[in-house]
């Protein structure tokens, strides 16, 4: 929204304002240059645009909200005072320190878009009711249920955070381990790779039938697809990237002085790093998946059981906010892999796009 | 360490033909050669004829359809530390620093700790001190190619197999390097084989020089360069070395265009 005013502007300022800019940051990309120029051009209101979009979203809630008893609204109402609060603050304190301000103008443009989505999410639902009523709750009822049920919330997270931890780190080390033999070796590779080719496309979650009759404990059993989803993304990349190692390298090591254990921990894993954390992403988002089917079908608890528990109920208010919580868990654990592969990766930094 | 004979007694090797798989093509026909201990030879030869081959045969990365090949009285069946070869491209590994990667054969054979005083000083020799930490990305071409130097050095091997390791430097860094090479040639007498494009490396550097001509590349003449060291890259003995082995060079490129016909 503020871009594009920019950008219809006739472009009168001389390009050399950049770097007249008192504040230009010494550690400054283009990036950065680009947001600083623009800042400084559009002043203080384009500070003001997440505050603004928070009172926009609270007027209209508050227009509707006379209709619905107190109780229903009275936490949407109140974060919505103190986002309008927090944002005002945070404005004031981005003119005296640095850091706080180059984030705020990366985050500015993505927040304000999120709250004034909340408003049409309000408008839409909680206002005119254009959606069928049960299955649609307004953005008030989903924090009232996310308030309401906090501890049940929280314990479910708990369980699947257990479960999937559990699971996942099982299939990762059988899966590299087998992956680094196949990859290696050409006779496992003989034997194994049909298997692998077999095995490992049937989803996960076809098992679970068998799983169910297989293991005494559903938990068990769950941790075990889990392990297994993850299992063939992470043994598949690893094989390949280990065979992939460029033939050269491993001639280097050897006339080194190089061992075995030398050319495969030393040239053949870290030539394949890159792909084996193709393979744990892969791997992590089978793992979401299995992890959600299985704990809605067999485990009685978890996010994927009060998924299904609270939709067993009509409590849609209860459903959304599991979603909500299920997305933050899950991005931040993507989040952490992405955070892992880019400090074990730093060599590849200029090596590729990046 | 002590440096050791090379010998090569009618070496063939064959690769089968790009275009026709059942077919193999003689890439190298009955090489002999032989180096004393402690002997600093030079191959030159056109692009193709089998230069990389022959050293890859020497290092024991590959082994050759019938000839013998042995270091002092040892046939050579693997590649083994004490032959190093310093390849064509630096190879360097892309996910270690620079240090990491001069001492990586100090790893491999596990002498790390006793020796690694040894790393700085070499990361000195070929002037990387600074770009210890740098991933090889950072590097430009003719430091990569002094770091790969530099991780072949450092084990002491008694033959030391060099392909063009002083191609991507430029003509002053390659004058000091060539000066470099032969100083610690001289300190560890290392039996040296130095494949090269450049005829006054070849003479300002070697004891013997070797012509090779191609398809199939097989060893053409060898010339004794009798010059004392250091030597003069000006002095009239080494111009006219130089105007001999560059006919010589072009004969022999002739007769492979001969040979083709
Ligand atoms: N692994 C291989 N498979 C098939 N052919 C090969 C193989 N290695 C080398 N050759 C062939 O052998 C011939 C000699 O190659 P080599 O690399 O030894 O030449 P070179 O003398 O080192 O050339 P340059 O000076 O360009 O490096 C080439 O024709 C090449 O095609
Ligand atoms: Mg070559």
């Amino acid at each position: 929204m503020r871009p594009e005013k920019h950008n219809s502007r006739p472009e009168i300022s001389p390009p050399e304002s950049t770097t007249q800019l008192p504040s230009a940051p010494t550690h400054a990309n283009v990036d950065a240059i680009e947001r600083m120029e623009r800042g400084s051009e559009l002043g203080w209101r384009a500070h003001l645009a997440v505050p603004l979009a928070a009172l926009v979203a609270l007027a209209i809630h508050l227009l509707f909200s006379k209709r619905a008893p107190a109780v229903e609204t009275h936490s949407y109402t109140l974060l919505f005072y103190e986002i309008v609060g927090v944002s005002i603050v945070l404005s004031i304190a981005q003119r005296f320190w640095m850091p706080l301000r180059s984030w705020m103008r990366h985050m500015c443009p993505i927040l304000t878009a999120a709250i004034l989505l909340l408003g049409l999410w309000d408008i839409v639902t909680f206002g005119f009711q254009l959606l069928p009523m049960p299955y649609f709750p307004g953005p008030a009822a989903v924090l009232r249920s996310l308030i309401n049920d906090r501890v049940l919330l929280l314990d479910s997270t708990w369980h699947s955070l257990a479960l999937l931890l559990s699971g996942y780190t099982v299939g990762v080390l059988v899966g590299l381990i087998s992956g680094i033999c196949i990859g290696w070796s050409t006779p496992i590779r003989y034997w194994g790779m049909p298997l692998l080719k077999v095995v490992g496309p049937i989803p996960a979650t076809a098992w679970i039938p068998l799983a169910m009759v297989v293991s005494p404990s559903a938990v068990v059993s769950a941790a075990g697809l889990i392990a297994l989803a993850v299992w063939f993304p992470v043994t598949m990349l690893t094989a390949s990237g280990i065979s992939n190692t460029r033939a050269s390298y491993l001639d280097v090591a050897r006339t080194l002085g190089a061992g075995r254990a030398y050319l495969v921990f030393r040239v053949a894993i870290p030539a394949a790093i890159p792909n084996i954390f193709i393979g744990l992403f892969m791997g992590l988002g089978a793992s979401f998946l299995t992890l959600v089917v299985a704990e809605s079908v067999g485990v009685k608890s978890g996010l994927g059981w009060y998924v299904s528990w609270a939709q067993g109920w009509a409590e849609y208010g209860k459903v959304y906010a599991a979603l909500i919580i299920m997305a933050a868990f899950f991005s931040t654990l993507m989040t952490l892999l992405f955070k892992l592969r880019d400090h074990v990766l730093v060599w590849q930094k200029g090596v590729i796009k990046w | 360490m002590e440096a050791s004979s090379l010998r090569i007694r009618e070496v063939s090797k064959s690769f089968p033909a790009p275009d026709d798989p059942l077919t193999r093509r003689l890439t190298l026909s009955n090489i002999s050669l032989s180096l004393a201990a402690g002997e600093l030879v030079s191959l030159i030869g056109p692009s193709g004829c089998g230069k990389s081959t022959l050293l890859r045969l020497i290092a024991g990365l590959d082994s050759p359809d019938s000839g013998e090949l042995l270091v002092g009285s040892e046939p050579i069946t693997s590649p083994n530390a004490e032959r190093g070869l310093v390849f064509q491209d630096p190879n360097l590994f892309p996910w270690l620093t620079v240090r990491r990667n001069i001492q990586a054969g100090l790893v491999a054979r596990g002498v790390l700790r006793e020796k690694r005083d040894e790393v700085d000083q070499f990361m000195r020799l070929v002037g990387l001190e600074v770009f210890a930490n740098a991933y090889p990305h950072h590097l430009s071409g003719g430091m990569a190619q002094r770091a790969a130097l530099a991780r072949a050095l450092i084990n002491h091997p008694k033959v030391l197999l060099l392909d063009e390791p002083l191609g991507a430097l430029d003509a002053f860094t390659r004058m000091r390097m060539q000066d470099e090479v032969l100083r610690l040639w001289q300190a560890h007498r290392t039996t040296m084989l130095l494949v090269t494009h450049d005829i006054d490396e070849a003479i300002y550097m070697s004891d013997r020089i070797m012509i090779m001509s191609p398809r199939p590349g097989k060893i053409e003449q060898t010339i004794s360069v009798g010059l004392d060291r250091p030597r003069q890259r000006t002095s009239e003995d080494f111009l006219r070395l130089r105007g001999d082995i560059l006919e010589l060079l072009h004969l022999a490129g002739e007769s492979s265009v001969e040979n083709k016909n």
